[in-house]
């Protein structure tokens, strides 16, 4: 079943609310037309299994595919350095998203600050407020989470999603960063 | 302003006769003590607003709107996403800031109400002139916070009503701050958020120094009686009096009853809450079965014979769930009146048999000894009756009842912790209550699930019955509250923490929120005393703190000693016993560094500040007392991490560690502005993870004025943590080394390395400050 409805049901968000991704080819898209983008990856994504993988694996290979700069928040970076893929950095989600929202930041690389921010992997109201922070401070930056649950307050979100359909979306979107298309 | 006194203690004329009246007009300043008067005595809410605008140029907020509204008034709801403006032109960010306000006005008021009734209450029972006596001989600094902001050294109960006095002036002020078309900068908000802090902060000192002074609670004894914990030490034989709550005056009267009566001991006196720690303060045969969020499965289980309830943190259904085990309760707070009948003067004998007979579920007794006498009798009474009557559901109606199970998520959905639940009840339905109980380690206890299943499961019981073997084996023990910290202690301990040899003093407060379970708490309670940090804790995260057992079935209260000192363990008591940690603080500023404390906020702040490793950490805050404490941290200079749930809070004051501008002092030797790295990083921070927040609280203990060899240690601590808990080098060490005597000697090399690689220079180590006035004044 998909449904543009919170996870957390009391989670109400109001007036703007999160374009809901109907399929797979938008995320890629939206990652092509993006100058600058980067992946937040929380602390959940050791954590979750999805179709026999864990979702830090997922995040890895659309890191490669994507060349997607990762940060890896919490203390998850040491689960990515385990898997033998080193982010391009790691800081707690509130100074990350502080930094995201501040359109003098010159990022991780200095060369400027970035225009589309990826999350991924967090606990639902840990993401929701974080992206709730950036909708209304962070003007020049789109968010879009790759989460399987409805996060009214980024840009771009799935719908509610089985885990059958969110690994078959995730899966979709990597093959198709790294077929360039 | 000086004040006029006018004391008649007795006039008879033809119209009337007056008796002790006393009129007094402004405030009066004591002349017989020598310390000078600072500048900011009985603060308005602008007069520390320079200092304020300094911490937040550096801490800024980020928030993080729960809604895109605002409905507090009828021209909303209007939308603010964004850039918009409300009707009445606010922004989103001074609308967010104004609700930390609210939030930290209920905490204010609740901390300042509960201390007037407890005042009230106590000079009532013991007089005006009963002397405030928190530690003897070893405490001559009472009531440090108070000192501070009011500039006034309470010496009876009676001198704490001007104080009162003064909160709720300030109060009063604030609230109305939030109004509508009042303040419109959020920064001034903020500003006066860290004012209901600080206030928040005076009002529960006067709660504890008073309820300390007249009841005799442990004075400053780092071996205050060590208490039992947990759910296994009811002795379910004995008839029992469960306390709930945070004001403790009804459970004292009950335990005095039970004494009066030689029944001590006979009946259970049990608590949640801070009413438990307060209670086994007064009398360490009470015992403390959980903290607050424990109360559904408390009362659930079948338990108490009699509840009573006080103020704050009660759960609103307390009636609706004593009345399902057939426990009559009984109201004892003016704030909590639960609908029920106010029997407050009524013959105490026909109030036992009303509830005793179920004629009345429960009643208002606002007279704490009348609560004490009904309590006792309606226990003596009940028990017999009710044999432990309990609506937990045996294992085949657990089956039975999980088999109804849609599998349709709205439990997980309404669950804050996002529990695997159905999954559970699945396993359940098959026979196997192995995945409920596991999920019993990390439930709040709140029962929302409840409330969202279609099939009305009683899921939170079914819970509770498959982790009751567990729930049994819970016998722990915590060292009851051990109140203020003794000057002999902050005198040995001061140089140590100033110059950063001791590496920081972690304070556990706050409540039970927690996203993976109490655990938590003792195992960075735990690793921090191992450590040689003074660990310090209160209120439940207290009781969270003692859930432990080595494998000699030792708890961390027993592993470790209770004194302010390196590597000890040490509970101060309840909420409201909470500034003895501000107070320790500020105490090292005084006692040890001889600075004035009178009426001289700004310049202690500082101090802390640059010098004071201190870090409070508020892992399961849920509450807005918990907010207001938080705040009057922050206003201290003393930076507060909280875990995920308290990013609910909606905003964090965060530094920016990438921005060399933001940390610069200046040096009170030369005038000359020193770089000093982010130290410390944060003044209100939330972790993902535990494993985040102790990498961060090893962080935030950094100061300017730590010595190289205080700055080795802390920075010891600190990659240590970072490599075992991150599994690589922390990438800011550079930012922290100031000369390279400040790098531990065994990982030298490496860090050389690093501090190539980054371009680091050498900065000298300041006097530090940010206030120009100190320049060439310091003593330090
Ligand atoms: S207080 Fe202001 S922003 Fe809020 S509802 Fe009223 S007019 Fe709108
Ligand atoms: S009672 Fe426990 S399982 Fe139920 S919603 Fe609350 S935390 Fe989740
Ligand atoms: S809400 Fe009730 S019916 Fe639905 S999954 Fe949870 S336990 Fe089953």
């Amino acid at each position: 079943m998909m449904k543009a409805e919170p996870w957390q049901k009391a989670e109400i968000p109001g007036p703007k609310k999160a374009l809901v991704i109907t399929k797979p080819e938008v995320v890629v898209a939206m990652i092509k037309r993006a100058k600058r983008p980067i992946l937040i990856a929380g602390s959940k994504v050791a954590e979750i299994d999805i179709a026999g993988e864990k979702l830090i694996d997922y995040v890895i290979k659309l890191a490669k595919a994507g060349k997607i700069p990762v940060v890896a928040t919490a203390h998850t970076v040491g689960e990515f350095l385990k898997r033998g893929f080193k982010p391009d950095g790691f800081m707690p989600i509130v100074d990350i998203a502080n930094r995201l929202k501040d359109p003098e930041w010159e990022g991780l690389d200095g060369n400027g600050p970035y225009d589309l921010a990826l999350f991924i992997g967090m606990q639902y109201y840990v993401e929701w407020l974080i992206l709730s922070g950036l909708k209304h401070f962070a003007g020049g930056l789109k968010t879009l989470t790759l989460d399987g649950v409805y996060h009214p307050h980024a840009s771009w979100s799935f719908p509610t999603l089985s885990i059958e359909d969110w690994a078959k979306n995730l899966r979709v979107i990597i093959e198709k960063m790294e077929a360039g298309m | 302003m000086k004040k006029t006194r006018i004391r008649i203690d007795e006039l008879k004329s033809d119209f009337a006769t007056i008796k002790g009246l006393e009129l007094s007009v402004g405030r009066v300043i004591e002349e017989e003590w020598e310390e000078p008067i600072g500048p900011t005595p009985f603060p308005s809410i602008t007069d520390l607003r320079e200092w304020d605008l300094k911490l937040l140029k550096r801490y800024k907020p980020f928030y993080m709107p729960f809604c895109d509204v605002c409905c507090l008034c009828t021209f909303g709801k209007c939308d603010l996403t964004g850039d918009k403006r409300g009707a009445c032109g606010l922004n989103m960010p001074a609308q967010q800031s104004r609700i930390v306000l609210l939030a930290c006005c209920i905490g204010a008021a609740t901390h300042i109400g509960h201390a007037r009734h407890l005042v009230d209450h106590l000079i009532e029972k013991f007089g005006r002139r009963t002397p405030i006596n928190v530690g003897g001989t070893n405490v001559e600094v009472e009531a440090p916070v108070t000192r501070l902001v009011c500039g006034i050294r309470p010496r009876t109960l009676g001198d704490l009503e001007e104080v009162l006095d003064y909160l709720e002036e300030q109060l009063t002020h604030l609230l109305s701050v939030t109004h509508t078309g009042q303040e419109g900068s959020n920064i001034d908000f903020e500003s006066k958020v860290f004012h209901a802090g600080m206030i928040d902060q005076v009002g529960m000192e006067i709660a504890d120094i008073a309820q300390i002074s007249a009841y005799g609670f442990p004075r400053a004894d780092p071996d205050a009686p060590l208490v039992e914990l947990g759910f296994g030490v009811v002795d379910r034989e004995k008839p029992v009096i469960m306390v709930i709550g945070h004001n403790v005056p009804p459970a004292i009267e009950i335990v005095d009853y039970l004494n009066d009566l030689g029944l001590l001991g006979e009946v259970e006196v049990v608590g949640l809450c801070c009413t438990a720690h307060d209670v086994t303060r007064y009398n360490p045969k009470a015992k403390i079965v959980g903290p607050i969020s424990w109360q559904l499965r408390a009362i659930r289980s079948g338990i108490p014979d009699v509840i009573v309830v006080d103020e704050q943190c009660i759960r609103a259904d307390a009636l609706v769930e004593a009345q399902k085990i057939h426990a009559p309760l009984i109201a004892a707070s003016e704030k909590n009146c639960l609908g029920l009948e106010n029997r407050t003067d009524d013959d105490p004998d026909k109030i036992v048999d009303d509830l005793v007979n179920g004629k009345v579920p429960g009643v208002l007794i606002l007279d704490p000894e009348k609560v004490g006498e009904v309590a006792v009798k309606v226990a003596l009474k009940v028990a017999p009756k009710r044999k432990k009557f309990k609506v937990i559901p045996d294992v085949s109606e657990v089956i039975e009842g999980s088999k109804r199970c849609r599998q349709c998520n709205e439990c997980r959905r309404a669950c804050p912790n996002d529990l695997p639940i159905p999954a559970a009840i699945k396993a359940a339905a098959g026979g196997n209550l192995d995945k409920l109980n596991e999920l019993y380690d990390d439930c709040i206890g709140c029962a929302r699930c409840e409330h969202a299943c279609p099939e009305n499961l009683p899921i939170h019981s079914f819970i509770v019955k498959a982790a009751e073997k567990k729930m049994k084996e819970e016998t722990f023990k915590v060292r009851a509250g051990r109140g203020a910290i003794q000057d002999i202690e902050i005198r040995k301990v001061g140089g140590p923490i100033v110059l950063g040899e001791i590496p920081g003093i972690i304070a556990f407060v706050g409540c039970a929120n927690y996203p993976k379970g109490g655990r938590e708490i003792a195992e960075m309670a735990m690793e921090f005393a191992k450590r040689r940090y003074i660990v310090v804790t209160s209120g439940c995260a207290a009781m969270s703190a003692g859930m432990y057992k080595n494998e000699e079935g030792k708890t961390p209260y027993e592993m470790f000693p209770g004194d302010f000192d390196a590597g000890c363990l040490l509970n101060v008591g309840s909420c409201v016993s909470n500034p003895h940690i501000a107070g320790a603080a500020i105490k090292i500023a005084s006692i040890f560094a001889r600075r004035n404390l009178r009426g001289n906020y700004e310049e202690i702040a500082d101090y802390v500040l640059n010098r004071v490793g201190a870090v409070g950490v508020a892992w399961g805050a849920m509450s807005q007392k918990a907010a207001s404490i938080a705040s009057g941290f922050w206003r201290l200079g003393v930076p507060v991490v909280v875990g995920p749930h308290g990013l609910k809070y909606r905003r964090m004051l965060l530094g920016r560690a990438d921005r060399e501008e933001d940390w610069y002092v200046y040096d009170a030797r030369t005038g000359k502005k020193v770089y000093v790295g982010p130290t410390p990083e944060h003044l209100f921070y939330a972790a993902e993870t535990k494993e985040e927040a102790m990498v961060m609280i090893a962080k935030l203990c950094m100061r300017p004025n730590d010595t190289t060899k205080g700055r080795a240690i802390k920075l010891t601590h600190y990659i240590d943590l970072h490599k075992r808990l991150y599994g690589t080098m922390p990438e800011d060490i550079h930012l922290f080394v100031r000369t390279l005597a400040d790098l531990p000697v065994t990982m030298k090399d490496e860090i050389t390395k690093i501090l190539k690689e980054k371009g680091w220079k050498e900065t000298v180590i300041p006097d530090p400050t940010l206030l120009p006035r100190l320049i060439r004044k310091s003593e330090a």
